[in-house]
């Protein structure tokens, strides 16, 4: 039994507001591929960035190759052998791939540059691993996969002990994500230890050894990957073996035949979602369930025209109808809280007042303001009905907690009276008492006759709600599960892990 | 108001980005008030006001006016060089039809709606071709000043309309017609854009443009509409500088006007990246400046330092607006306290 | 398996011109269409001197172009070139003239100057996050103010060491001839050229330019390359001063008034990109030269007047940005359907 390279120990991390992690140990054996599993706030994120000097943690301790070390700064961590790719590729697209491989070190020399030197050797370095590049081509003009092969050999050459590779496959396509796994076990056999952060499931159990499970800031587990099912570990991951089934209300919602709002055909984007077939109808709770990733909030976009769809069709009783734009599909009635409620949903610099008629004003345009006193009444009446805490409409929006944020989003939604409304995890990083709040919202909206997308990583939470389930996988639509009364968390996680919906 | 009251609003002010250019602005009044003899008198001299108060309004008057226009195109996250060339077109073209016979009015319609035009130019180039504002206006910046110059054919071309002094130095109901027409042009810039949606719609572009797009804000009619505001603005502006002085200076109207303007607004507090914008604070910053000039002025210090001056008070501003200065004083003030050390490093990964 | 294709059709073909190289090319197809255009219509334009003289007639903006360059190309900007030119000069008229120093002792102390004053700026803009606008900008107003205290008039130079440098010059063969002023500004493209493409320093400019966060996870010297190159424009704006002061053997405070705008005129008609990581100094020194043409091709025709030049550069200028976005536009439509 070999000594691991890389050993964290009781490693814990708090922000104010949230423990990030919790008393986290982790170890990595060299010439391995170790997954690091967990939904969003599992803490992934937090361990890497403690792993790579951007955070330092708490308490706990880091042990590199059986040295106690405290990492200060990306640049340290690249020194002790951490070497990290990103998933948006942290190289400079200006520069040729051979420069990109050795800048900041580029061997010299009479005082100059050697580029024969540079371009032969990133030529040999591609090629240990079976690449065939142009070098003295700029990084930019190939594909995303491409540059992540070129930073995994600039990681290498710098004598990488320990490779962390962030969500490396999110935008890769089939062949790309081979011939990354043929890489990776080149490197394994070379004795490079890779940590491996992705939430496809098939991947993980195609290239990994051992899984690592966060969940909530604290670990799971460390499981051998063989001795670990699909379900286990999405139980696992999603915490439903923890599943308090009091908290499940035995009230399910009632069938609904509202008249069909909105149906898509065949509707997909390539490398977000594959083509969908879906019914969309008044008063009906549709809930959006898989792990992140799956292609959930790229569906949503397609819906509400926030991306453009590469192919199929979306219908009303009135006919096709072409939603490639946000303002089509307002115009429409349909409504969309996005996933990122800061960058894609509040304006921080404006109020809460201003956040919340948003909306509302921009399908008036700017010659027809909303009254002082109308817009007064409105605001009032929302804060009021969701409880937004503080209830001071004039503050900037920045100030409030991430649960009242939530609920100025929904406010601002809300109050245009739409047909549709997509909620894309309306609920997370939100207090319990806030979520039941939501949640119970969302009923009464359905019982009103708007049609709702709800979705969440939380199968309680969807399950508390929906009529239906559409059951997400690795950018696919697997399976439509009607809420009859007989559908549990369990058999939701089945149809995720094994990608159908039989038991 | 009570006490209670009173002291929340101070607060309120203190903590607004309203604070440090108003007290700037106040120093400075104060310091002249104390070394100048008579700063704060106002005389009356055959029904018109005079006094330095007066001065420093009607001489600021034209950069009020462009800074007014600059904040509405800073709001959404963009910039306009060329205010200095539409100065110098404006009054060209009005001066050249005066000159070879036509009406006042038509001569100063025409240059409203060239500088009308000029902004929409610059608003299209922006949305229409994506290019930077920076870039896209450097061209009617560098261009337009040859057009100037092409309409005066490199001279001054003066004029002799009595009515046309109107604009820029005559006097209506006591005061000075430019400091009237200002008024009226900040009086009009905040209904249009406070009691319309305009204002908070071009904050919400300014401030993140993405989320403005999933609200359903068509972007692009706004920022037009911004750009030829803008060059509305510089428009009137040279029609006041050249009727000033009854004449049209194609080499030297409106040179780095827009550099001023440019420092008005960001003294005010307005961010050049955009988002959240005070017109209040434009209106300090341009007296700031104008302040600046007329106590080098009226303090007897060579006008050729001015340069200086302006380049301190800007750097001094622009430090204390900046969060990284403000966080390295403080840092030292405290250095005593048993502070414990950020653990979070600075370079924010996204990871 | 498409880009390795490419990249074996790519080496397969050497002489095609890569796109990186396409804006430079292009600038340099327009210098020399300008010059045959001159060469045709005038007789006495198509002469090796002519050529020559743009050098002579435009070496200060030369050197200033070169720092220039430097600036953009880590996607900042910098408005105070114009005032630091006209600043040195000064300072060389009012060192030789009033203090009656020798040249050779004042020319070093006012290269001295430039390169802390642009390091000044490039501190506040790192260190204090002033936007690089802003802080120029403050900059080119010190500048200027500075150089309106210290004379409000023109001082002349007649100093030996000026005047010697200034009245002779080098003579080529074919009977032609170069000032010593346009030498340095060749001197100084070289070296500077030498730096980008041969140093760490240099590559480490178009790294942050191309995408400061990545240099700094990649472990790179941004702050400190960032300073450098607002210092190094500094240099090059005192050295074109020292150059403008050679040319018009005097000092003055209206010198080199809008200097900053033809030298990012030149840098983007030579195609660099205003945000930065892309541009050849080859180019910017293209960009002067085809300013210049048209300026000599307009002192050539004597009827037209000057201000055409201004209007020119405009639509030079939009041409190239409307081709830059072209390019960028199909290059980006291509990557994403890769």
């Amino acid at each position: 039994m070999t000594a691991p390279v890389l050993e964290m120990d009781g490693i814990s991390k708090g922000f104010p507001g949230v423990q990030a992690l919790d008393d986290v140990a982790f170890r990595l054996f060299p010439g391995e591929v170790h997954a690091l599993m967990g939904e969003n706030g599992a803490g992934k994120s937090t361990l890497i960035k403690v792993l790579t000097g951007v955070y330092e943690a708490d308490a706990g301790t880091v042990a590199i190759d059986g040295r106690g070390t405290v990492i200060h700064g990306p640049l340290h961590a690249q020194r002790l052998g951490i070497s990290t790719v990103y998933q948006e590729v942290n190289l400079c697209p200006n520069l040729s791939v051979a420069e990109n491989v050795f800048i900041g070190r580029q061997p010299r020399r009479l005082g100059r540059i050697d580029w024969a030197e540079i371009n032969r050797r990133a030529a040999e370095l591609l090629a240990r691993l079976d690449l065939d590049l142009d070098v003295t081509a700029q990084l930019g003009t190939y594909s995303l996969a491409v540059q992540q092969l070129v930073a995994i050999v600039r990681a290498v050459d710098l004598n990488a002990k320990v490779l962390i590779l962030d969500e490396p496959t999110s935008s890769l396509d089939r062949g790309e994500v081979g011939r990354l796994f043929a890489v990776m076990r080149r490197l394994k056999d070379d004795g490079v230890a890779i940590l491996f952060v992705s939430h496809f499931l098939e991947q993980i159990y195609e290239v990994c050894d051992r899984v690592t499970v966060l969940r909530n800031g604290r670990l799971v587990g460390e499981y051998p990957i063989g001795e670990l099912t699909r379900f286990d570990l999405v139980a696992k991951m999603t915490g439903q073996e923890l599943a308090s089934l009091e908290e499940l209300e035995e009230a399910t919602p009632e069938a609904v035949q509202g008249e069909r709002l909105f149906t898509l055909e065949g509707v997909g984007r390539a490398g977000a979602i594959d083509p969908v077939d879906l019914d969309l109808r008044a008063g009906e709770v549709v809930g959006f369930a898989g792990l992140l990733g799956s292609g959930r909030s790229e569906l949503a976009r397609l819906i509400f025209g926030a991306d453009h769809a590469d192919s199929g069709r979306i219908r009303t009783d009135e006919g096709p109808v072409s939603i490639r734009t946000p303002r089509a599909a307002i115009d429409r009635g349909v409504a969309f809280c996005p996933e990122d409620r800061k960058g894609d949903g509040l304006i921080m610099d404006l109020t809460v007042a201003e956040n919340i008629v948003l909306a509302l004003q921009a399908a008036r345009g700017w010659l027809r303001p909303l009254s002082q006193r109308r817009r007064d009444e409105l605001v009032d009446e929302y804060v009021k009905a969701l409880r937004i805490q503080p209830p001071n409409p004039d503050m900037p929006v920045r100030n409030l907690s991430g649960g009242n944020q939530q609920k100025v989003l929904l406010a601002r939604w809300l109050i245009t009276r739409p047909r549709l409304l997509i909620l894309d995890e309306p609920t997370r990083g939100i207090d319990i008492g806030a979520k039941t709040e939501i949640q119970k919202l969302v009923v009464s909206l359905a019982a009103d006759g708007i049609g709702v997308v709800f979705i969440s990583a939380e199968l309680e939470e969807v399950l508390r709600i929906s009529h239906k389930v559409e059951v997400l996988r690795d950018r696919r639509l697997v399976a439509e599960l009607r809420n009859d009364g007989s559908l549990t968390p369990e058999r939701i996680l089945q149809t995720i892990a094994n990608g159908d919906a039989d038991t | 108001m009570n006490r209670a009251a009173l002291t929340s609003r101070l607060a309120a002010f203190a903590r607004s980005s309203l604070f440090w250019p108003v007290t700037v602005l106040v120093a400075m009044l104060l310091g002249n008030v104390i070394f100048t003899h008579g700063f704060l008198a106002i005389h009356v001299r055959q029904g018109h006001l005079y006094g330095s108060l007066i001065d420093i309004l009607l001489f600021g008057a034209p950069l009020i006016l462009v800074a007014l226009g600059m904040t509405i195109v800073i709001a959404t996250g963009g910039i306009d060089l060329s205010v200095g060339a539409t100065v110098a077109i404006s009054g060209a073209l009005a001066c050249y039809l005066i000159s070879k016979g036509h009406g006042l009015f038509v001569a100063i319609g025409v240059a409203v709606v060239a500088s009308l035009l000029l902004g929409a130019w610059n608003g299209l180039l922006v949305t229409r071709l994506g290019i930077q504002p920076i870039i896209a206006t450097l061209i009617l910046m560098v261009a337009g000043r040859g057009v100037a110059q092409l309409i005066t054919g490199g001279q001054i071309i003066t004029i002799n309309d009595q009515d046309y002094k109107l604009i820029g130095g005559g006097y209506w109901l006591g005061l000075p017609f430019a400091i009237i027409l200002v008024a009226i042009a900040l009086g009009v810039t905040v209904a249009l854009t406070r009691r319309t949606a305009l204002g908070m719609l071009l904050e919400s572009v300014g401030g993140n443009a993405e989320a403005s797009r999933l609200v359903g804000i068509r972007a692009a009619g706004l920022i037009v509409l911004a750009y030829a505001f803008c060059g509305l603005c510089a428009g009137i502006a040279g029609l006041m500088i050249s009727s000033n002085t009854l004449s049209a200076d194609g080499n030297h109207a409106g040179l780095w006007i827009e550099l001023d303007a440019i420092l008005a607004v960001v003294l005010g507090g307005t961010a050049l990246t955009g988002g959240r914008f005070s017109l209040a604070g434009t209106v300090v910053g341009a007296l700031i400046i104008q302040t600046l000039d007329t106590t080098i002025y009226t303090a007897g210090i060579p006008p050729r330092t001015t340069l200086v001056f302006e380049a301190v008070v800007v750097t001094i501003v622009c430090l204390l607006q900046s969060p990284a200065f403000r966080a390295k004083v403080m840092r030292r003030r405290r250095r005593r306290a048993k502070e414990p050390a950020p653990a979070t490093s600075k370079q924010e990964v996204t990871a | 398996m498409s880009d390795v294709l490419s990249g074996v059709v790519a080496r397969g073909r050497p002489l095609a011109p890569r796109r990186r190289h396409v804006p430079v090319l292009v600038t340099l197809g327009l210098f020399l269409g300008a010059f045959l255009v001159g060469a045709v219509r005038y007789p006495n334009f198509g002469t090796a001197q002519v050529f020559l003289d743009l050098f002579i007639d435009n070496g200060f903006l030369i050197v200033v172009a070169v720092g220039m360059t430097f600036v953009i190309l880590t996607g900042g900007i910098d408005l105070s070139v114009g005032s630091v030119v006209a600043l040195s000069g000064m300072l060389c008229a009012i060192g030789t003239m009033k203090l009656h120093l020798p040249a050779p002792a004042v020319i070093p102390l006012v290269l001295a100057f430039g390169t802390l004053f642009g390091a000044g700026m490039g501190y506040m803009i790192h260190v204090f996050q002033v936007q690089p606008f802003i802080a120029t900008l403050a900059g080119m107003f010190l500048a200027r103010g500075l150089c309106l205290t210290l004379s409000e008039n023109q001082i002349s130079i007649d100093d030996s060491f000026f005047d010697a440098l200034a009245l002779n010059s080098l003579h080529l063969p074919g009977g032609t001839h170069l000032s010593y002023g346009a030498v340095t500004a060749l001197a100084v493209f070289a070296i500077a050229a030498f730096v980008l493409q041969w140093t760490r320093t240099g590559r480490n400019v178009y790294a942050v330019g191309g995408n400061e966060q990545s240099a700094l996870l990649m472990g790179l010297p941004v702050g400190r390359t960032k300073i450098q190159v607002y210092a190094i424009s500094g240099f090059c704006s005192a050295l074109g001063g020292v150059l403008f002061a050679l040319y018009t053997l005097s000092g003055d405070p209206t010198h080199a008034i809008g200097m900053e705008l033809d030298a990012i005129a030149a840098v983007v008609i030579g195609g660099t990109v205003l945000t930065g990581g892309s541009g050849y100094l080859v180019g910017s020194i293209l960009g002067v030269l085809v300013l210049g043409v048209i300026k000599t091709i307009l002192s050539f025709e004597g009827t037209l007047s000057s201000w055409w030049t201004r209007i020119a550069i405009g639509v030079l200028l939009f041409g190239f940005i409307a081709l830059q976005r072209l390019i960028n536009a199909r290059h980006r439509a291509a990557a994403a359907s890769t």
